[in-house]
Parts: C-alpha cells; structure tokens; sequence
C-alpha cells in the first residue's frame, strides 16, 4: 500500500463542507415555539420513516458485522503482531527489551537467556492484552520491527489466559513460507525515502 | 609531603594538593572532564588521550599532568574539542551495531562519549579483522565490542594484582597513511595504538587462571568483558539497585545488589549481580560472584518459632557465629544480660582477647590504621595471615600500594604464595616455620624501632641475636686500563696515510674477592628469610615513608597470642608502622566490641549459624530459619573500624532474631531500632539506622555509616614482652584457610563460585607424595581426623596442606586446638 498520503500532513480548508445549523432561540417566544414545534410536528416519525424505509429496500449502506468487517488502515493499532525474517524465516525479535520498557501499562514482560549458539534468546515473551492500551509505543520503539500493530480488533474473551498468547502473534511459519507475511506500514516503520536521507559510514573495503 | 594549592579550572579557583593529578582536582571540585581509560586509585594508562586538557597554554592528559601552584587550565578549547571528537569516532570505527543485544544495555561510556561528542557522521575507515568472542570461563570476552581502553588490565595490575590480562596484537592492516597528515595528532596516535591491540591473557594459555574477582568485568566500559553467569540475563535498567555491604568478610566492601523478578511466570525477586563503585572500591569473588546465599522461607513456622523460644528459656549458653550484623549481636548481648546465658563465639573472643592485650601496651582500645592508609603507604608488611584469602582487599591495598605509590613490602608467612609473589617487584617473601611469628615481630621491631626509645630490655634483646661475621664477598670493580694502539691516519699536511701510535684508555669490569666484616642477625636464621634479604631490604627501604602492617588471624589463636599482641603494640608504639588487624569472619570486630563473650559453652545450648541443641539458622539447615545477610537491614562493622549500614536486597517472610527477644521480654519493632543503642563506650555512635548514609563522593571521600571513635584505655605501666619460644610444629603440617573467594558456608552455597571442598595440596607436594588429585585421604592430628579428597590448588606452594573452613560438613576446625597450624599424619584410605 502506499503510504504517501499518510506523509501528507497538509490539512486545508478546501475539503471541508459546511453545515448549515440554525442559531438557538434566545427570546422567551423562540424558545416556546420551538417547543411547540417538537411537540407537535411529529419529527420523530420522519426518523423512524427513514429506518422503516431502508429496512424494505434491501441495498443497505450498513456493514453487516460480523459477517461483514470494515477494511481496517495500516495504521490502526489492533492486537500485536510478531514478525519474521525474510531472509531466514527466523523471529525477528532480538531480545532487546525496549518494548518492555516503554510499555506504559507495564504489559509487556519477556525472559532472556544465552542459547546454545551463544546469541540471545527470547525464551519467554507476554503481552498481557487486558492491560494494554494500545498506545503503539512498543511498535514505534522497536528496533527492528519485530513487533507491530495488526488489524486484529476482536479480543473479547471469558479467559484471562487468552490475552498472552505469543504463538498467535506471531507470524505462521506456513504463510511465511508462501511469502505472504504482511509489512507492518503504521507508526515506526521505515518512511518512503528514507535511504536519501542516511549518512553513509565510510568503508574500507 | 604534598601541601595544599590552589588551581584554576575553567576559571574556577579550585583547592587540591601539590601534585595530584588535574582530572583528580576536577573531579573533586565536581568540574567535568572525559576521561574514559583513567581508573581513580590506579596509575593512568594513556590509551584514550580524550581528558586533553590545555594547562598554562599547553595541552597536557588531565589524567596525567601533576598540578601545579597557580596552573591556569581550560578543560576545552577548539582543538581539544577537534580531538576529541575524532577520538570518538575512531572508537566507533568498526563497532558493531549490536547495542540492542548487548549486556551493557545502555550502561555504555561508548554511547554516552558518542552522543555527548555529538558523533553523528564517521570520517575513518580501516579494514576490520576477525574478532571472535573468547570464553574465559567465569568471564565471556568478546574482542569485537573492545575498545582497548586498558582498564582491565590496568585494574587487574594495579589494583587486583593478578597481572592476569595485558594487550596482544590485533593484527590489523595498517592505518591508510593520507589520515597521518589530515587527522588531529592524538587522535591519530591513539588509533594507531588502538589498531595494532586488542586483550588477551597474560599466561598464553585458553583458559583464565586467576583469583577470579571479575573486577575487570566490572571496570569495562562497554560489553567487552561480561560475567559469564550474567550473560544476556536482564538489560541494566529493570534491575533495581539496593545498597548494601558485602556479608563475607571484614572488609566490609560497599556494593549493590541488582534485583529483578524471578521470571515471567515467578514474580518473586532474585539478585542479578552485584555491582560496585569501582573508582572507590574492589571487590574479590565471593563479593561479586558470592550474592545468592539467602535463605527462601515460604513462611512464618510459628511451631519452630515456639521451640526456639523453649529453648532460649531453657538455654545454659548460646554459641555463634560472627557473621551477624552489630544489632543481632546487641540483641544476643541483651539476651545474655537478660537470662543470664552464657555467650560463646571462638572465634571472636581470641580477637577480643587479642585486642585487650594490644591495647595495655598501645593505649588504644582498636589499632591505629585502616585499609585505606595501607592503600596510601609505601611500605607494607603483613604477618600471620594468608592474605589473599583471608581478606582479599587487604591484598588490595598491599598490591595497590606496590603498583601505585611505587612502594615495597614484605610477606611473612609460613604458606608459600605464588600470587603474593607475583604482585610486584618490590615484593619480598618470607616463608617462616609456623609458630615463629614472635620472631617476625622481633625483627620489625629490630628494623624499625626507635633503638632510643625502646624500653631498654628489649633493645637488649634484640641485641642478643646479633653477632659479626667475616665473609667472602666477590665485588666487580671497573678498572682503567691505558692501551697503546696503533691507527692508520691521513696526514692532513701530505695527504699521505701513515701509521700513528695513539692512547687509548678504557674501563675494564674485574673481579675481586675481599674480606668484610658484617652483622649477622640470627632472627633471620630463625625466621629462614633469604640471603640477600638485607641487602634487598635496603634498596626497597629508598625513599619510603609510610609505613602500614597487617597483621592477620594466625596470630590471635597463637599460642603465645598475649606476647604477640604487646609487640605489636610496641612496634606501633616505637616504630612508624601503623597497624591493621585482619577480624577473622564479617563481623568479628562488631562481635568484639558489643558482646561480653564466655570461654566455653556449657549445659544445653542453643546456636546461631552453627550446630548446636537447637540451631537458629541463616543457612536453611536449622530448627528455625533465620534471615541471610543479604535478606537483613542492620550494620556491620569492617577492618577500616567503619559500621556500614546494609539493606535488604530480598524479601524475607520468616521469624527474626527480634521476634525471639521480643518473646523473651525485649522491646523493639525492628531489629535496627537497636543500631543507636550499640555501646557508645566502644566506640560506636548513637546513632539511627535511618541516617546512616552509604554512598562515596566524586572526589573519593567515604560516607558509609560512621567511623567507630577513638577509645582511649590505660596504658599498663610494663612494657616486658616474653622472649622467643622456639617451638616448631614436627612432620606434615596443615593449616587452616580458605581458597579465595571462599569464606563460610553461605558463599560455599552461592551457586557460582565452584570451588570444591576437600583437602587442598600444592602441585609441588603432590609430585613430592604419592597422593594423587581426587584420592580418598585421612587427616589425622591428636585432636581428631577427617577424611576427603585431594584437591590439587595452583594457589599455594610448598608443603603445607590446607584445610578449609568453608564447608562445614568437613569440620576440619575439630582437628586444630586454636592455633591456625597443626601438624598432622595423611594417608590414603
């Protein structure tokens, strides 16, 4: 998806439409017409003709959830991701523990150990989604882009223990072997152009 | 000595001493200058130049150039600043990117100097070379994060003594030549330096043989060097840090317990590491790697509690141990005075004994100096104490003042050390017998006492052992000898060349042997000090004036304790040496100073930390559990005379030693509501818990707790010492220590220090016997006998087999009577 309109930070005047809205009555009269006229104008039966109207038409503008879900933008900050690599279809996550630290809500909490190749080793990661507000400030700190926002919104459940699910996050190794792991493009995510912009270190080679 | 002067810094007037370094002076005066390779109390190592400083128009290395009366001195100028940006960026030359993984986690003087320095571009290149991390067994060292800024192997050979790293080539390609001409000077020299090292291990070897203090974990700047048991643990800034004082020996080293939760699952807290103001203080193994000895109580056992309290009622003595805070030991005083118990502690009433003998003759109730001063002092001594495991700071301070004040010292012991040799140049050892320490004591006073105000049988005495003999001595000399040679030579008027017959002299070594008359002193034959040990004495003797003495634990159960105890305070009476004594456990000298301690114990007795009727203990192997140290709040009192306060680090939910004085009629919510009730006529303060601080100044200054005041007591009006006994232990001698980093039962709990418990011989012996490592042996003296297997320990020499006390399953204590030595027959079972 492209992302350059979300870079356009311009908001102008030109696209807004005005609404016409009469002022409040301010003279005693006013105001007792305007009784008179709620009383007996029946208004409420022009709303509930529009209901009634719609209801028989059958081309409903309504989206029919849930069978029906609005799309949802790339930056809408839904249920927590865990990403792959491309390379190695390896967790991406390095074990850093920044998003630990920047959780406002104090939900994130993971385990770090030395495995057996001597690298870092995330052996215990939780998001306790009860807890978290969604600010996306782990995904923004992330430095590697590891964890991410996904468009998943429905979290109801009868069971604590469902809220910190790592596996769920976590991409499927089977869409990450079709290709078909999504990029995250929300807050945190590499912004168009960005290799203009970086100083190159020198290299001797 | 030094004298006071006055600087000005960045237009501030700044008061230090003549002589002090001007990054010291800065730091004092809380004025800022980087410095990354510089370590306060070591000597400056040079490898990162970025304290460049311009004194009186010049440019000068803040961590080296001496202030000056009147120096004039801008910490930054433009150049300076030039400089010190490029250093900057030459360090982060090849760095790799992997901060987000690295165990320093943001702890990282390379990140802040780069941020500070505002490195946001990189001007230098060089082609990298493989840099694989190396494991060291208790240190994981990883080249492609080091710096080779040289603090670990400046702390390791200035402060630990161990000399264990140094810098090995890199072999790197050499710096592109165009940076010679368009790079600032020193940043240039410091990459070449930088280019051509990186850290290795002195001996060669793969592994790392030292004392394992890990101090040069702790002094790395960046994650080069990490404590392997830390490895990818915790990032630095979800440990909470709790103050706190080392609970394993009378140092009584400031250190900080870094505490976390458990894990995801257990939410209960666990010490990480301990860490420590590495500038101020230095910390041996059992410290740092020692922190996991807490005693895990679920809860309160209220029909254990209930017993305890049966048993105090019924109690006829209660034996302890010292290695308990100052107000447990105030409580068990208050208990004593309350039931009218006996009180027995060994351990710490032949320290107390000792003391009173000191103090009749010295006219102080506590010994003059502290670690501190010994750090300070030029000329060390130590007696009777095996110093490295004894107490591991007091070799510290004796190795530290060798490296630094370019001082000297002698070791009298009977153990032969290869780590106290190996501290400095001007480190001489002597091995003496056991029992001998009366000799060693007579001779410091014959060396050093002021003859003229030494009581005169004494001097007399000593004059006894002297006598005169003719010797042969082989000297060379330089003679001259005039020699006709001939040379070709141009005639300047013919231009022709002829011979000429020109003189030559020159100075040729001869050997001659001449007949002199010397003083040959007998307390040297008695004590078997070397040959030369005058001679090398002397030349050690060249501009010293400090003089510091560390006497140790052997002498406090010696026999003959009473006599050594008025020497030495005849020696700190008549000579310039000030004296510091080794307490033997923790809190020994707080033992001493609040407890009125009893011979022996009697009747039904109840213990505390060690095995008894019933046992009270911190170890988890009692009738009741009692809080560790590091689960206390309470006060010890160190070597350095200071009472420390330490907190807790982890939560403890069972009954303390208060709860059962407040059963028995005491009255105290809080076991440090007694820290301003600890006898005032000792030498303790009146003093809150709550107000103690524990913390060190910028320039060094110690605010831990207080100091103990200077008691005075009655000198006795004799002065008489006891002659010499000359006694000598016969056959296979044993004696009892520690290896370092080991010291009771809590650190022999600690889950990462693996020293094995057994019958420790030197590699010498076992080549000499025909005991193997590993066999099955029998010590047997005629006190007892024990048996365990042979422990093979390339931390002694000679023949003296030693017995720990750190695992009290052997209870090797039971086959000595007092004294630290004993000999013993060993077989194979």
């Amino acid at each position: 998806m492209n992302q350059e309109q979300f870079n356009d930070r311009n908001v102008s005047d030109d696209g807004y439409l005005k609404v016409d809205i009469a002022d409040y009555p301010t003279t005693p009269w006013g105001r007792f017409k305007r009784v008179v006229d709620r009383t007996f104008k029946l208004e409420l039966f022009v709303g509930l003709w529009v209901v009634l109207r719609e209801m028989i038409k059958f081309d409903i503008h309504t989206v029919k959830y849930p069978e029906e879900k609005m799309p949802i933008g790339p930056r809408y900050r839904a249920v927590h991701e865990m990403k792959r690599l491309w390379e190695s279809d390896t967790e991406r996550c390095i074990g850093c523990g920044l998003c630990e630290k920047i959780c406002i809500s104090n939900c994130i909490k993971m385990d770090t150990k030395i495995d057996e190749n001597s690298r870092k080793e995330v052996s215990e990661y939780t998001i306790n989604l009860g807890r978290c507000i969604f600010c996306g400030y782990c995904a923004e700190v992330c430095p590697e882009l590891a964890i991410v926002h996904g468009g998943e919104y429905e979290n109801a459940s009868d069971q604590r223990e469902h809220f910190v699910d790592f596996a769920q996050m976590l991409t499927p190794i089977d869409t990450m072997k079709e290709g078909k792991q999504l990029e995250f493009e929300g807050f945190g995510a590499i912004t168009p152009h960005e290799d203009e912009r970086v100083k190159k270190t020198p290299l001797a080679y | 000595m030094s004298s006071n002067i006055t600087i000005t810094i960045d237009n501030q007037e700044v008061q230090t001493t003549e002589g002090e370094f001007i990054l010291n002076a800065a730091r004092a005066n809380d004025i800022y200058i980087p410095a990354i390779c510089y370590l306060t109390r070591c000597s400056p190592t040079l490898a990162c130049r970025i304290c460049l400083v311009e004194a009186d128009g010049k440019q000068v290395y803040a961590c080296n150039a001496k202030s000056k009366e009147g120096m004039q001195i801008t910490t930054t100028t433009e150049t300076i600043e030039k400089e010190r940006r490029a250093i900057m960026e030459v360090y982060d030359v090849n760095h790799p990117l992997q901060c987000g993984v690295c165990d320093q986690s943001g702890e990282c003087e390379l990140q802040n100097y780069t941020l500070e320095l505002g490195v946001d571009a990189q001007s230098y290149s060089v082609k990298d070379v493989q840099r694989d991390s190396i494991d060291w067994g208790h240190l994981h060292y990883d080249p492609g994060l080091c710096i080779v800024c040289e603090r670990c192997s400046t702390v390791c050979k200035d402060m630990i003594g161990d000399n264990s790293l140094k810098t090995v080539p890199r072999n790197a390609d050499p710096l592109d030549a165009e940076f010679k001409e368009t790079m600032p000077k020193d940043a240039y020299a410091m990459w070449n330096k930088l280019n051509k090292s990186l850290i290795g291990l002195t001996s060669g070897e793969e592994m790392l043989d030292c004392t394992s203090c890990g101090e040069c974990a702790a002094v790395c700047p960046v994650g080069a060097l990490v404590d392997t048991h830390f490895m990818y643990k915790s990032n630095a800034w979800e440990l909470e840090q709790v103050p706190a004082t080392c609970g394993h020996c009378s140092a009584g080293c400031q250190i900080t317990y870094d505490v976390k939760h458990t894990s995801v699952e257990n939410a209960d807290k666990k010490i990480y590491r301990v860490m420590n103001e590495w500038n101020y203080v230095s910390l041996c193994g059992a410290g740092r790697y020692g922190f996991d000895y807490e005693n895990r109580v679920d809860a309160k056992d209220e029909k254990a509690f209930t017993n305890a309290i049966e048993a105090f009622k019924r109690a006829d003595s209660i034996e302890f141990t010292s290695t308990i805070t100052n107000e447990e030991a105030y409580i068990l005083q208050s208990l004593k005075e309350k039931l009218g118990v006996k009180l027995v502690n060994n351990e710490a009433k032949a320290f107390q004994t000792f003391l009173k003998d000191y103090s009749a003759i010295s006219g102080t109730k506590l010994y003059g100096n502290n670690l501190e001063a010994t750090h300070n002092s030029n000329f060390v001594i130590s007696v009777g104490s095996a110093l490295k495991s004894d107490n591991p700071n007091a070799r510290y301070a004796l190795n530290n003042s060798m490296t630094v004040n370019k001082g000297a010292g002698i070791y009298f012991h009977p153990v032969n050390d290869p780590v106290i040799e190996g501290l400095a140049k001007g480190m001489m050892s002597v091995y003496h017998a056991p029992l001998q320490e009366e000799a060693v004591l007579y001779l410091i006073l014959d060396l050093f006492a002021n003859k003229e105000e030494l009581p005169s049988e004494i001097v007399d005495y000593l004059a006894s052992f002297h006598s005169e003999k003719t010797i042969t001595v082989e000297e060379t000399i330089k003679e001259k000898v005039v020699e006709i040679v001939k040379e070709m030579k141009i005639n300047e008027e013919t231009g022709e060349e002829e011979e000429v017959e020109v003189e030559k002299s020159k100075m040729v070594p001869k050997k001659i042997s001449k007949e002199v008359v010397v003083d040959n002193n007998r307390l040297l034959e008695i004590l078997g000090a070397d040959e030369n040990f005058i001679e090398s004495l002397e030349k050690n003797l060249k501009k010293k004036d400090t003089f510091a003495l560390i006497a140790g634990p052997d002498l406090y159960t010696h026999p003959n304790s009473k006599n050594l105890a008025r020497l030495l305070g005849l020696i700190e009476r008549y000579s310039a040496f000030e004296i510091t004594m080794i307490p033997s456990l923790t809190n020994t000298l707080g033992v001493s100073l609040i407890c009125e301690l009893d011979d022996e114990a009697e009747g039904y007795t109840v213990g505390y930390n060690t095995k008894a009727d019933f046992t009270l203990s911190a170890l988890g192997d009692g009738d009741l559990d009692m809080p560790a140290i590091n689960q206390q709040e309470g006060t010890l009192t160190s070597i350095n005379k200071r009472v420390n306060p330490t907190n807790a680090a982890l939560p403890y939910n069972g009954y303390v030693l208060n709860d059962i004085a407040n059963a028995l009629g005491l009255n105290a919510e809080l076991t440090v509501d007694y820290t301003a009730s600890l006898p005032t006529a000792n030498g303790f303060k009146a003093l809150a818990f709550d107000t103690l601080p524990n913390h060190y100044d910028n320039d060094g200054t110690e605010h831990r707790g207080y100091l103990l005041d200077v008691v005075k007591v009655r000198k006795s009006p004799k002065q008489n010492v006891e002659p010499i006994k000359e006694d000598i232990l016969e056959g296979t001698l044993i004696y009892l220590a520690n290896p370092v980093r080991q010291f009771s039962d809590f650190t022999n709990k600690a889950t990462n220090l693996d020293e094995v418990s057994g019958i420790y011989m030197s590699a010498d012996y076992l080549q000499e016997s025909d005991f193997n490592e590993g066999d099955m042996v029998k010590v047997k003296t005629d006190k007892g006998e024990l048996t365990a297997s042979v422990v093979s320990d390339n931390k002694i020499s000679g023949n003296i087999v030693i017995l720990p006390t750190f695992d009290s399953n052997l209870n090797s204590e039971a086959l000595f009577s007092g004294y630290r030595f004993s000999s013993a027959s060993i077989e194979k079972v």
